[in-house]
């Protein structure tokens, strides 16, 4: 690990001011992912703004809606009473990821920002445009199982690992930054972006820029709601494929539904068209069938993960059957 | 516990459990002796070549660093210039690397470098500053694209007795004539052992002629044989101490790189030094369970007769070693059949050296065979289970000799019974719960009932203990705890007046703790040390006092401070007067293998039921339930054993639905460099194991009618719940793992 200089600012200005002022400063928060990064010497900072003083913890209500501190802990919000009854969605996705230990350190903005676990990615040997732009893509023509099958360039591949996002994208959340230029909202749908020729940029933050809170407005998604996870082993691993589903049924009509995918893109994936083909359909089976069609098209694959342009869809009907039966 | 319980066969808990909970059981990396500096290794960034330079300079200023080691300044190590093959692993051809001897680059991260410092952290940072310069050649780490290359291994072809050599009874490849036959292609990708505990060792020369090391190792002595002849040393020069190994599953049972490395660096240095591998370098550097490439043809009778099988296989194994395993043992002895023809192969490629990891290539093999079973059972419309009963023999085919003993109907019948067979349905497909479809898979597992010969001393303390030694170690089944049992029913005493020490090559000799032997090998050793103590004790006894001098030993009894007659209680000498004679020297006993293995077929032999449910759109698997019954001869402590089974069970688990290091050929280089990436079972992937010991002691391998557990507990596993798969979705998987990808 590189030598590194670290504060611990108890106020947001001072902490935005020592990001945007240093090119080679960072923000820490919970650490499960930077620290990592760091040790195997990916991330490379010079100097932690460790930003766990900051009173960015609460979950409360704001606007008809959740706002979510960027510090609350992920088992502490997949845990709040408000979020549980006002989006189950958010609580079953995050209870999806990692393990109870990570939870209880990661916080919901530094989920947001985790980087990929693409293996080329954490590979300093290895040819990666995320890590080090223009050296080229190891995934494109390599080992690419977990891989993308909406929105890559030829620049990466890579999929974003983020259980909470998903759910967070389906809700239509917003996220609260603070700034060298003050502050600003931003769809949740256009937090995170595509590779296209700069895939070492994961999201539309700028330098110096805090996330200090996630809003996520009061919606019908209260009881028909599922967030399905398929992984190799039962619990502890990334996706190979999530989706999120949420649906407002009344008399077995479709009044509106969320869709949204994790592991098939640089971002967690909105699958609006196939939302909309969903409502003022009943919730059949063959609706669901319909909508996951419309979700994959687009869809294109890779050597290795050819799969997923079938366990997509089969993930999504699985998905939306079980939101319409909970 | 009263002293005269027998203790074999009770659920007694580990005798060094207390420490293990407590954190106070040390383990190789945790010495902290004076003065102590760190070592980092380098690794190689291709897969094949030469170095051509390595700049250093950086790392050599940086804090705290001592030194920089490289084939560029490395002393000579002796050894590396005399030590040719090595001839008491007859199984292999070349050697191991010899490190910093030369600049060829044989796999990727081949260590190329050792930093060392006076803190971890500063080694691994100067160790990120070395840069290397290379003239690459082109390598191969594939082994589809090498198998036209495969090679009958070289002991094979030096020897026309050798078991890797091509076998034959009956007609050769008569399966493609037979009347239903199969023919099927499986594939084991490499799996890396990964036990809990990383490879450590810290290396401490006293004097120049004179190291200890503090090593991961599951043989004190092989290690020290090793070292010995690496540096030129009389091996009593060299001292392995191994008191705690975190787990191995095989990965220990060779030297590897990493440890003469810190050897050289406490050389140069000239301080002890301790050595931790990352868990990414355990991937690439200490071994893993090779891929391999099987194809199994088989024919049967329209009545369930196997009539012949032809097993082949290509292992993979490096281009500086030939590592060979037994992936073909199981097919020539397990069923009868007239016509039998197995060929093993080796492809050398561009990687490290791979090494036995637990079940070896039994498991490997078994995988191959006992999915052929099912699949010929399918063709044939019969029961799995009643195939196998058609096809069960009362003697071993390969030899015609008779079983030392063979409980395997007996384990059928009781896992049969436990995972609920009956619900079994033969059409795949036909039971489900909602979405998930259920169904049932069994895998039959055996390995040599192995025996070597071992030493024990015993020795009465004053205060009355009795305290065992054996260069042993124990990875983690309760060799201490097992033995202390033995020691316990011999001498007649409470077992907590019994302490076993063991990993350290200084005690008396043992063999290597692996392939299921060591209650087999020391289990007889202990006992037979105890009745000699117990017999020496009677004797000096009996110089003071005629009651003795006429006792049976199996009269003499050992009390509360005192030897006494079970017949004549007034007959009584205190340990004090014992000891003023001479009584707390230690007696030491060799306890060896007879002829018996001339005369016996001696195998332990398992049964695994697996339940599986299989996510019908997501192709997720699931094991419900999984049984594993075992026929392993005597079972010393029913909750090790119990714990040693479920252990290999939920490796079989990790085996069939996870487990895989991939390599991108391009690079030669491995994909999965972690757990994130390198999956084995957590808590939510296994049921609760059961296990059922058959529990008959086998009266020819040893007195105890110990058979071993170790391997059989994971042999038989992976095919049991590919089966299972089969039978709940109608798709036959033949490459492990079975992931979603393959079911959907």
């Amino acid at each position: 690990m590189n030598q590194f200089q670290y504060v611990r600012p108890s106020k947001a200005q001072a902490a935005i001011e020592a990001v945007a002022k240093d090119a080679n400063a960072t923000f820490i928060a919970g650490g499960t992912n930077l620290v990592d990064l760091m040790k195997r010497g990916i991330a490379t900072p010079q100097k932690l703004v460790d930003i766990n003083r900051l009173p960015l913890t609460k979950i409360e209500r704001e606007n008809n809606g959740l706002r979510i501190g960027a510090l609350a802990l992920n088992s502490a919000v997949a845990d709040d009473k408000q979020v549980r009854e006002k989006q189950p969605l958010l609580a079953l996705a995050l209870n999806a990821g990692a393990s109870a230990q990570l939870r209880n350190m990661a916080t919901v903005g530094g989920n947001m920002l985790q980087r990929t676990r693409c293996a080329y990615f954490y590979d300093l040997t290895m040819p990666c445009n995320k890590r080090e732009p223009g050296t080229g893509c190891g995934a494109l023509e390599g080992i690419n199982r977990m891989h993308a099958i909406f929105g890559f360039s030829d620049k990466c591949i890579a999929v974003h690992p983020s259980d909470m996002s998903v759910a967070l994208v389906a809700l239509d959340a917003t996220v609260l930054v603070t700034g060298p230029k003050g502050e600003r909202r931003i769809p949740f749908a256009d937090f995170h972006r595509l590779p296209g020729d700069t895939p070492e940029k994961d999201t539309n933050l700028e330098r110096g820029e805090l996330i200090t809170a996630v809003d996520v407005p009061d919606g019908p998604f209260t009881k028909h709601v599922h967030y399905q996870k398929v992984r190799e082993r039962a619990s502890y691993a990334f996706a190979l494929l999530s989706v999120a589903a949420a649906l407002d049924i009344e008399n077995n009509t479709i009044k509106a539904a969320r869709l949204a995918m994790g592991g098939v893109a640089h971002k967690p994936w909105r699958l609006t068209a196939a939302e909309q083909s969903l409502v003022g359909k009943p919730a059949t089976e063959e609706t669901f069938r319909q909508a996951a069609a419309v979700a994959m098209q687009g869809a294109k694959a890779f050597k290795h993960n050819a799969y997923k342009l079938k366990l997509a869809p089969n993930t999504i009907i699985q998905a939306l059957k079980t939101a319409a039966a909970a | 516990m009263k002293a005269q319980d027998k203790q074999i066969g009770a659920p007694m808990n580990r005798v060094d459990g207390h420490l293990k909970v407590t954190g106070a059981a040390k383990y190789s990396a945790e010495y902290e002796l004076p003065n102590i500096a760190y070592a980092v290794l380098v690794g190689s960034t291709i897969a094949r070549g030469r170095i051509t330079s390595i700049d250093a300079k950086a790392a050599e200023k940086a804090p705290g660093v001592l030194a920089v080691i490289s084939h560029f300044n490395s002393p000579k190590v002796p050894g590396f210039d005399t030590a040719g093959k090595d001839p008491s692993q007859p199984a292999t051809a070349g050697g191991p690397i010899k490190i910093f001897k030369d600049d060829k680059i044989r796999f990727n991260d081949q260590p190329i470098a050792v930093v060392v410092a006076d803190s971890w952290e500063r080694a691994r940072f100067a160790a990120r500053l070395v840069k290397a310069q290379y003239a690459p050649e082109k390598h191969k780490t594939n082994l589809e694209a090498s198998a036209s290359e495969a090679f009958l291994p070289t002991a094979a072809k030096k020897n026309p007795k050798h078991p890797m050599n091509d076998y034959q009874r009956g007609q050769a490849d008569a399966y493609k004539t037979g009347a239903i036959k199969l023919e099927s292609e499986y594939v084991i990708p490499t799996e890396v052992h990964h036990p809990m505990e990383l490879q450590a060792i810290t290396a401490h020369w006293e004097a120049p002629d004179r190291l200890t090391i503090y090593d991961k190792t599951q043989g004190t002595m092989a290690t020290r044989r090793d070292f010995a002849r690496e540096w030129n040393l009389p091996e009593e020069n060299v001292k392995v101490i191994a008191t705690f190994v975190g787990g191995a599953f095989g990965n220990a049972l060779h030297s590897w790189p990493h440890e003469s490395a810190a050897i050289i660096a406490a050389k140069v240095v000239n301080r002890p030094v301790k050595l931790m591998l990352t868990r990414e370098q355990m991937f690439t550097m200490v071994g893993y369970r090779p891929y391999t490439w099987q194809k199994l043809g088989m024919s049967a009778t329209p009545d369930g007769k196997i009539t012949a099988i032809t097993h082949e296989s290509i292992g993979q194994t490096s281009t500086y070693e030939e590592f060979t395993e037994s992936t073909l043992a199981q097919t020539r002895m397990m069923y009868q059949s007239p016509n039998v023809t197995t060929r093993y192969r080796l492809a050398a490629l561009d990687i490290g050296s791979p090494i036995w990891m637990r079940g070896p290539g039994e498991a490997t093999g078994a995988f191959a065979l006992e999915s052929a079973m099912d699949e010929m059972a399918f063709m044939l419309n019969l029961d799995p289970l009643e195939f196998r009963l058609r096809n069960y023999t009362d003697k071993d085919p390969e030899n015609g000799k008779p079983w030392s003993t063979k409980f395997l109907k007996e384990c059928y019948q009781l896992g049969a019974e436990r995972v609920g067979w009956n619900k079994r349905q033969l059409k795949p497909g036909s039971l489900r719960d909602g979405e998930w479809l259920i169904g049932y898979g069994m895998g039959v597992g055996t390995f040599g009932a192995h025996r070597g010969a071992a030493t024990v001393g015993a020795q009465l303390l004053p205060d009355g203990t009795v305290l065992l030694q054996c260069a042993t170690t124990d990875i983690g089944p309760g060799t201490g705890t097992a033995m202390t049992q033995i020691a316990a029913d011999a001498l007649g005493i409470d077992p907590k007046r019994i302490r076993f020490e063991l990993g350290n090559s200084s005690f008396p000799k043992a063999g290597t703790q692996g392939g299921s032997s060591t209650v087999n090998s020391v289990g007889p050793a202990t006992q037979e040390a105890c009745l000699a103590l117990k017999d020496k004790l009677r004797t000096l006894a009996g110089a003071g006092n005629a009651a003795f001098a006429s006792a049976k030993k199996e009269d003499v009894t050992l009390a509360d401070g005192y030897l006494t007659l079970s017949s004549n209680a007034a007959a009584k000498v205190s340990y004090a007067d014992l000891i003023k004679q001479g009584g707390d020297k230690a007696v030491t006993v060799e306890a060896k293998p007879g002829g018996e293995g001339q005369k016996y077929s001696m195998y332990s032999f398992s049964v695994h039921f697996a339940e599986v449910r299989v996510h019908e759109l997501t192709g997720e698997v699931r094991v419900s339930k999984l049984v594993s019954c075992a026929d392993a001869g005597t079972i010393i402590n029913e909750k090790t054993a119990g714990n040693q089974m479920k252990g290999g069970a939920v490796g079989g688990i990790g085996m069939a639905l996870m487990e895989a290091a991939h390599i991108d050929d391009r690079f030669g280089r491995y994909v999965t460099k972690d757990f994130a990436d390198y999956h084995v079972p957590v808590h939510a992937d296994s049921p609760d194991v059961q296990v059922a010991f058959v529990n008959q002691p086998d009266p020819h391998v040893n007195a105890l009618g110990t058979k071993g557990i170790g391997e059989i507990a994971t042999i038989g596993v992976a095919p049991a719940i590919a089966n299972a798969v089969f039978n709940a979705t109608g798709k036959r998987v033949r490459e492990l793992p079975i992931t979603p990808d393959k079911l959907i």
